[in-house]
């Protein structure tokens, strides 16, 4: 049996997505090549050979894979995968605006977002935003998976090992889709789908100005920051806030969610966190269905309250 | 410019679903179905290209049974010129899906074609990347922005740590993530009017595609209930109890 893991990274640095996806790919049992594609990502590498109990590290680096974009990458995954029987990426952007121009190309299914491993051709998926949960059999020659981060916890990197580097030399070229730029937001926190703890503010903060305050408050928990659908719609929180069915999927020891009413679309991408607590001035807001801890108030009044007790708590 | 636009029938974004007893899907009986969302995004940014004189024609395709007509009326009622339903009743996966389309862009030769980014029954979010791939297009996925620009459509897209612009020669396959417009409200004269435009019916068996399914889904069970914690009267309580009782803080 063997596996080709798409890694995720930006060519600096390989993402923590990998070491989940990594725990996922080790469930199917059996030899792991790791494929990195970029462009002078020589440290990435690096970090992809000392991943646990991988076989080799296969590496496409090109001036023309520099922005991994769908269409060489996916005609350069098509033509190594006839050597496999599994291809894994994450569930991210990356790995589900990929992976399925692979599928296309090879004529083959593809299970997106699987949450659990149940046998070598059987997995669990969540459908309609999580309200249901299906499982499904493949039986195609080559599986073609992306996997939910969250639903798997983080393979620990093996110091010890050193896993040999096999280069790529042929080119695939991309000429009709050009790359201009990428706006990342600058963020010291933590990455929302690794955070032990995450504050997540909804139209209750009713400007950007004032979701402000919820990012201090991050800044005082170590937390990182989320939003709802209608926190970012109304340009408090840019998109890559997003938490929900078609934002981000996150699982924290403790998610706080702050003036967020807890639509389904919402509930969706948090459910699964170990601890929930809701603060919400709406006794009837949904959140609190979920949620193991609700505070009814007036969100800015414990915001003020939350930063007090803190800063308290440090002095003793 | 010709833009073809996929739209699917599904349940409504409102209604709390229920797993059926038999655990073999969801109950849909009776139950408010609606055009997906995305796809009602996708419809109107056509018509937007369509009003901004970009666009000449704008197509909309549906696969299913013949009450998706219904959801092709809507799209005609937002402002698309006509309308193809290829009907079916298999269970219709992303892959076969892809291979539908692909026929009917084949036969329409559009310069754009514009899906949802996924379906809010299914979850896949794949016919968009595997069209595009079938076609040997490019494409661009969960996009936020779209400007035409003489052979090019440039967009943004929403991707992990931000957004991403891109440049892509025509034609191409592109799809929609939420924040790329709001769809217009139908009037009533719209829908009337909507009664008159074509809507061309084939069976997917003339296309001669392999269709069937190759997902085999086993089960379909809800998920284990979080069930409601307590209620703390002050934020001193919250942080006591997070201490006393949980491992997280």
């Amino acid at each position: 049996m063997k596996i080709l893991f798409l890694s995720e990274h930006d060519n600096k640095k390989l993402q923590i997505s990998n070491y989940h996806v990594l725990t996922a790919a080790q469930q199917l049992a059996g030899e792991i090549d790791v494929l990195v594609i970029g462009d002078h990502c020589e440290t990435v590498v690096q970090a992809a050979q000392k991943l646990p109990s991988i076989h080799k590290v296969l590496v496409a680096d090109a001036p023309e894979y520099a922005h991994q974009l769908a269409e060489n990458s996916a005609e350069l995954i098509a033509s190594l995968a006839k050597e496999y029987q599994y291809i894994v990426a994450s569930a991210s952007a990356f790995g589900k605006n990929c992976l399925p121009r692979v599928a296309a190309l090879l004529d083959l299914a593809l299970v997106s977002d699987v949450v659990t491993i149940i046998s070598p051709d059987t997995f669990e998926r969540y459908i309609y935003a999580g309200n249901a949960l299906t499982t499904v059999v493949i039986n195609e020659s080559i599986k073609i998976l992306t996997i939910r981060q969250t639903a798997f916890s983080e393979a620990e990197p093996d110091k010890n090992e050193v896993a040999p580097v096999e280069m790529i030399n042929t080119v695939f070229e991309n000429k009709r889709t050009k790359f201009i730029n990428q706006e990342l937001t600058k963020n010291t926190r933590p990455e929302l789908t690794a955070a032990k703890i995450i504050v997540s503010g909804g139209r209750g903060f009713k400007s950007a100005e004032n979701f402000k305050l919820l990012e201090k408050l991050a800044d005082q928990l170590g937390a990182a920051v989320g939003a709802s659908r209608a926190a970012v719609d109304a340009g408090f929180a840019p998109n890559d806030y997003q938490v929900g069915q078609t934002g981000k999927v996150v699982a924290p020891d403790l998610y706080i969610a702050i003036g967020i009413s807890g639509a389904i679309q919402h509930l969706a991408g948090m459910k699964d966190s170990k601890v929930i607590v809701a603060i919400n001035s709406d006794p009837d807001a949904p959140i609190f269905a979920i949620a193991d801890y609700g505070l009814v108030a007036d969100l800015f009044d414990v915001l003020i309250e939350i930063e007090k007790f803190i800063k308290d708590k440090e002095c003793n | 410019m010709k833009v073809l636009v996929t739209v699917k029938r599904v349940v409504d974004y409102t209604v709390p679903v229920r797993v059926k007893d038999d655990q073999t899907g969801v109950d849909t009986a009776n139950v408010k179905m609606s055009m997906n969302p995305f796809d009602e995004i996708a419809v109107e940014e056509a018509i937007r290209l369509k009003e901004q004189g970009i666009a000449h024609e704008v197509i909309v395709v549906s696969i299913g049974l013949p009450v998706c007509q219904d959801t092709l009326r809507t799209a005609l009622s937002m402002g698309a010129d006509r309308a193809i339903l290829v009907e079916t009743d298999l269970d219709i996966q992303p892959l076969a899906a892809a291979k539908i389309f692909k026929a009917i862009a084949l036969q329409e030769s559009p310069q754009l074609i514009i899906l949802g980014k996924q379906a809010i029954d299914s979850d896949h979010n794949q016919t968009g990347q595997m069209l595009a791939g079938l076609l040997n297009w490019p494409q661009a996925t969960f996009i936020s922005k779209l400007k035409v620009e003489n052979n090019c459509v440039q967009v943004t897209r929403e991707i992990e740590g931000g957004l991403e612009t891109l440049l892509l020669q025509l034609p191409a396959v592109i799809t929609t993530d939420l924040r790329l417009n709001k769809p217009r409200y139908l009037s009533l004269p719209q829908i009337m009017q909507a009664k008159k435009k074509p809507l061309q019916i084939m069976s997917a068996s003339t296309l001669q595609l392999d269709l069937q399914p190759r997902l085999k889904i086993i089960k379909v069970v809800a998920p284990q209930k979080r069930r409601a914690g307590i209620k703390v009267s002050s934020v001193t309580e919250l942080f006591d109890r997070l201490k006393n009782e949980t491992q997280v803080w």
